[in-house]
């Protein structure tokens, strides 16, 4: 049976073998794989893109202090995007579960509805999440939209949940009891940042400083937005800089989500400033694809 | 003329269950009114649908339209002849139409007379026709949310088209839809199966058959029921059926295969309503119940496979439960080291609605109305704790369970049965199949929360305004006045209203809508009712029942008839009756017959309503038809002398006053 590892080196070896370029994760705090630029900025734009990595995901609501088997701060994605999704995506993707040792014919598989948003990002998709035996492995999308943006080409994105999808070949109920190799748990690994990051998230992380934090941050992308239009030459301007804010402003909402200090009504307000951000920088990277259309992006 | 079966399939990735019955019947009407409107015949013999394919066969499809004539109109004759000769406009038209000027003939019109030409069009091959129909036919099918795949400006769908077969007999009937040209083979299930395999009309269900899918919704769901009785009858046991859970499944496979599985008993130490919450809307399962109708540690799951001879799917499922059933116990574990009690000021933090604050405050404005409602301490108490297992792990994780999982807890934490049961039954009634609460103190703090929520939002200005009603007020007041009828609680509907109008009428829109369209009465009946001035709803219950009651009988519409009679008069005359009758006033005959009837009957009716025999009452207003009748048929009611004419407009104001209490007639709508 394959180590956790092993199923990962099995799914970067299947998509590099059919074009993806096989990145390493993102090195600013993310949600989900999908805000890294790899995903976020390159489906923009009429260029075709193929690419796979594994993104460690955080979610600091569902942490659980390492006490809950299936749940977890933090997560390994393994996100896979394909502009444009080629016709016989979904026969690649169930290629890639026989890749990783599952014999299809002996195991029931659904597409159930499940379309993918992200107000935060301006983004939305139509797709499914995919059963396994009653298990949800995947999440599949084809984008129509990001940073409020129309999709020239329609990208297929396929989004592995690595701990339950090995939890599941392993045999496994509790993540933490997956073999990482021949001879490391999971928990060896995880366990002590799962409890630490749950304290700090749940209990101790200081409201006000995170409130600043999520201040200047903002700021800090709005000016270089702002910047953008009388910059010159337009081709060394800095975006992707500019896109790291909007992602350090995401995670510190997240944060203070879970901290409880955001309240329902102030949600939709603050979700609102996070969006207005993925959307600017959206239209500048999307300005810079297409010079010409620099100016209507202001 | 030779015809042939039409075979047209969608082969398309997978779309949600729940569109998929509309999509075959639009589709199925889409290609019949085009097959009809092109003369080329056909009669449905299937359309049906699996989650990848949306299929029609079409018998007895012509293979080329009928040859016909068609007349073509031309220029005026007027225009078109000058002395008898053809004019430039005659010949124009002629050479269009590629004929000789002396084939033109006159039409006469309801416009005048026009040169026309009867020419003989030949009828086009079947396949050029329907290569231009079906697609637009395919892309005409209405979905909720559709998408585009091809790249922007592409054609939208549900879910991409991978393939189409579109073929006549053996023919290809050539088209090409979103890059996809269409063909005359298919695919099969997605892993019982590999390959493209050739079809036609004839053998397309058993090839597919053959090939994993079961392309009959019908039979698919009759291999479920089958399945499941087959799993559990030898057991004792009994799934608990659930057609809606049916549907989903049977548009969510292509070959459907109930299996068995189990649970731990250990787990029933849950709460059963969180146990087949977790089975039915989180996994797809059928619950199972044993022999004495106790919930039985097993499940049923319907695999999209034939079989599971090594139990492995079975293994996999009963896994996935154990860590869901897992979770669950540890919300429960969880949420009891704080009480329900201890939670109330916690609801400061949840909002309500911007404007209207908290649930904190909710819950505070709810404990003032439940009082105002004659609530007893019991539901002041369920009132209180109502809304605190929001604040509770199971409510964030199963938010369908609210209202439940506070009863549970109140329960495990000693609250006193008639407390808990209400806190749990506070939602009800969620729809208007539904019951409503199955206590008083139930109906008090179902009350009370509804009722809150609608002036609320009302006073606020968040009234619905059509499909919008972000806050449910519809099913708010729909359940207040179901409960206020079927509890029989004798509470006015306009002082539940707290004086908003907007709400009062939102809540008369909702009474008609209840005795009208739930109870089946008609809606006159209601209305006269309404307009009588009644609104403690059981009190309108029995006058309505009363008036059906009474009005099959002879009299009763003539008489209705003839009180819009006297209404309409006394509005006419612009009268309202300051006195009383005068007796001396009274012309002998049908008027002074008309007053004495109503003397006679106006205590028997007083009596008869304030005993709430209305069916009574009515029928003795009903009685007074003869004497009204006589008196339209023989008394002018504009009489010269203006002393007897105000005596006149008094009795009849009188009379309308008096027997209008009950029901206004009035609103009675009569054959007259």
């Amino acid at each position: 049976m394959d180590t956790f590892q092993e199923t990962i080196f099995k799914l970067k070896k299947y998509w590099s073998d059919r074009g993806c370029i096989i990145q390493e994760p993102y090195d600013v705090e993310v949600g989900a794989g999908t805000m890294c630029p790899e995903t976020f900025l390159r489906v923009l734009g009429p260029q075709p893109y193929r690419v796979a990595y594994v993104q460690p995901s955080r979610r600091p609501a569902d942490g659980r202090y390492g006490d809950n088997p299936n749940r977890l701060y933090k997560h390994q994605q393994l996100q896979v995007i394909l502009k444009p999704s080629p016709s016989d995506i979904l026969d690649q993707y169930l290629g890639s579960l026989e890749a990783i040792g599952i014999d299809l014919r002996k195991h029931d598989l659904k597409f159930e509805e499940d379309n993918w948003q992200s107000p935060t990002l301006g983004a939305w998709g139509i797709g499914w999440q995919v059963m396994m035996d009653g298990l949800e492995i995947t999440q599949f999308t084809y984008f129509q939209q990001c940073g409020g943006v129309d999709l020239d080409l329609v990208p297929a994105e396929i989004t592995y949940g690595l701990e339950r999808l090995v939890a599941f070949l392993q045999g496994q109920s509790s993540v933490y009891d997956i073999d990482w190799t021949r001879d490391t748990k999971y928990a060896a690994v995880r366990h002590a940042e799962e409890l630490q990051h749950s304290v700090y998230n749940f209990e101790m992380a200081d409201i006000g400083t995170l409130w600043q934090l999520f201040d200047l941050h903002e700021k800090e992308c709005q000016r270089l937005i702002d910047a953008f239009k009388a910059y010159e030459p337009k081709t060394r301007f800095p975006v992707l800089p500019a896109y790291d804010q909007v992602l350090k402003c995401s995670n510190l909402f997240n944060l203070l989500d879970a901290r409880g200090a955001i309240s329902v009504t102030e949600r939709v307000g603050v979700i609102g400033r996070v969006r207005k951000l993925a959307v600017g920088v959206a239209n500048l990277w999307l300005a810079l694809q297409q010079p010409e259309a620099a100016e209507v992006a202001q | 003329m030779s015809t042939l079966p039409l075979l047209i399939e969608i082969g398309t990735e997978e779309i949600p269950d729940w569109m998929i019955v509309s999509a075959v019947t639009q589709f199925r009407e889409a290609v019949e009114k085009a097959l009809a409107e092109n003369a080329l015949g056909g009669k449905v013999r299937m359309a049906d649908a699996t989650p990848r394919r949306i299929a029609l066969i079409i018998d007895d499809v012509l293979e080329r339209q009928p040859d016909r004539e068609d007349l073509v109109m031309g220029p005026p004759k007027a225009a078109a002849f000058k002395d008898g000769k053809p004019t430039g406009a005659a010949m124009g038209f002629a050479r269009k139409n590629d004929v000789d000027v002396n084939a033109l003939h006159i039409e006469s019109t309801a416009k005048g007379e026009y040169v026309a030409v009867r020419k003989s069009v030949a009828g086009k091959p079947a396949s050029e026709i329907l290569g231009a129909l079906i697609p637009e036919a395919i892309l005409k099918i209405y979905f909720p949310k559709t998408m585009y795949w091809t790249g922007k400006n592409g054609p939208r769908f549900i879910r991409p088209i991978r393939w189409i077969v579109a073929v006549q007999g053996r023919a290809v009937i050539p088209f090409e839809l979103a890059g996809v040209a269409s063909g005359s083979t298919t695919f099969g299930h997605r892993r019982m199966s590999s390959g493209e395999l050739a079809v036609t009309a004839d053998n397309y269900v058993e090839t597919l058959a053959g090939a994993g899918v079961i392309v009959n919704s019908a039979a698919r769901r009759q291999r479920m029921v089958d399945g499941i009785a087959a799993l559990t009858a030898p057991a004792g046991l009994q799934a608990k059926v659930d057609e809606a859970l049916l549907d989903t499944l049977v548009y969510i496979t292509e070959y459907p295969t109930p299996i068995l599985g189990g649970f731990d008993p250990e787990y029933l130490t849950l709460p059963a309503e969180v146990l087949i919450t977790v089975m039915r809307h989180h996994q797809k399962y059928f619950s199972v119940n044993d022999a004495q109708g106790k919930l039985a540690p097993n499940f049923i799951a319907v695999m999209n496979i034939s079989g599971d001879p090594d139990g492995i799917v079975r293994h996999g499922n009963e896994r996935v439960l154990k860590a869901r059933f897992n979770d669950a116990r540890f919300f429960w574990d969880f949420d009891q080291r704080r009480k329900l009690a201890d939670r109330v000021a916690d609801l400061a933090n949840v909002t309500f609605q911007e404007k209207l604050g908290s649930y904190l405050d909710k819950t505070t404005r709810m404990m003032a109305l439940v009082k105002e409602l004659g609530g007893n301490a019991a539901a002041a108490r369920a009132v209180e704790l109502s809304k605190c297992d929001l604040t509770t792990e199971m409510v964030k994780e199963f938010t369908e369970l609210q209202g439940q999982v506070g009863g549970l807890y109140a329960r495990a934490q000693g609250e006193p049965e008639a407390v808990a049961q209400a806190i749990y039954d506070h939602y009800k009634p969620v729809s208007m199949e539904d019951s409503i609460p199955s206590t008083p103190e139930g109906c008090a703090a179902a009350l009370a929360d509804k009722v809150d929520t609608l002036r609320g939002c009302f006073g606020i200005g968040l009234i619905p305004t059509g499909s919008k009603d972000p806050f449910a007020l519809r099913r708010a007041a729909q359940g207040v006045v179901k409960i206020l009828t079927e509890a029989q609680l004798p509470l006015a509907l306009s002082s539940l209203a707290g004086g908003n109008a907007a709400l009062n009428e939102f809540l008369l829109d909702r009474v008609r809508y209840y005795f009208k369209d739930v109870r089946g009465f008609a809606y006159d009946e209601v209305n006269a009712v309404l307009a009588a001035g009644s609104d403690n709803l059981p009190d309108v219950d029995q006058r309505v029942q009363a008036i059906k009651e009474v009005r099959p009988s002879a009299d009763f519409e003539p008489l209705a008839a003839s009180f819009k009679r006297i209404k309409n008069i006394l509005k006419q005359a612009e009268f309202t009756a300051t006195g009383t009758v005068n007796a001396a006033l009274l012309e002998q005959g049908p008027e002074a017959e008309l007053h004495a009837a109503f003397d006679r009957l106006r205590a028997d009716v007083a009596g008869k309503r304030a005993a709430k025999d209305y069916r009574g009452a009515l029928a003795a207003i009903a009685s007074l038809r003869p004497a009204v009748d006589l008196f339209f048929d023989k008394v002018l009611v504009n009489a010269p002398d203006e002393a007897v004419r105000r005596n006149r407009l008094t009795l009849l104001a009188t009379v309308l006053t008096e027997f209008s209490s009950i029901a206004d007639f009035s609103e009675i709508v009569t054959g007259s």
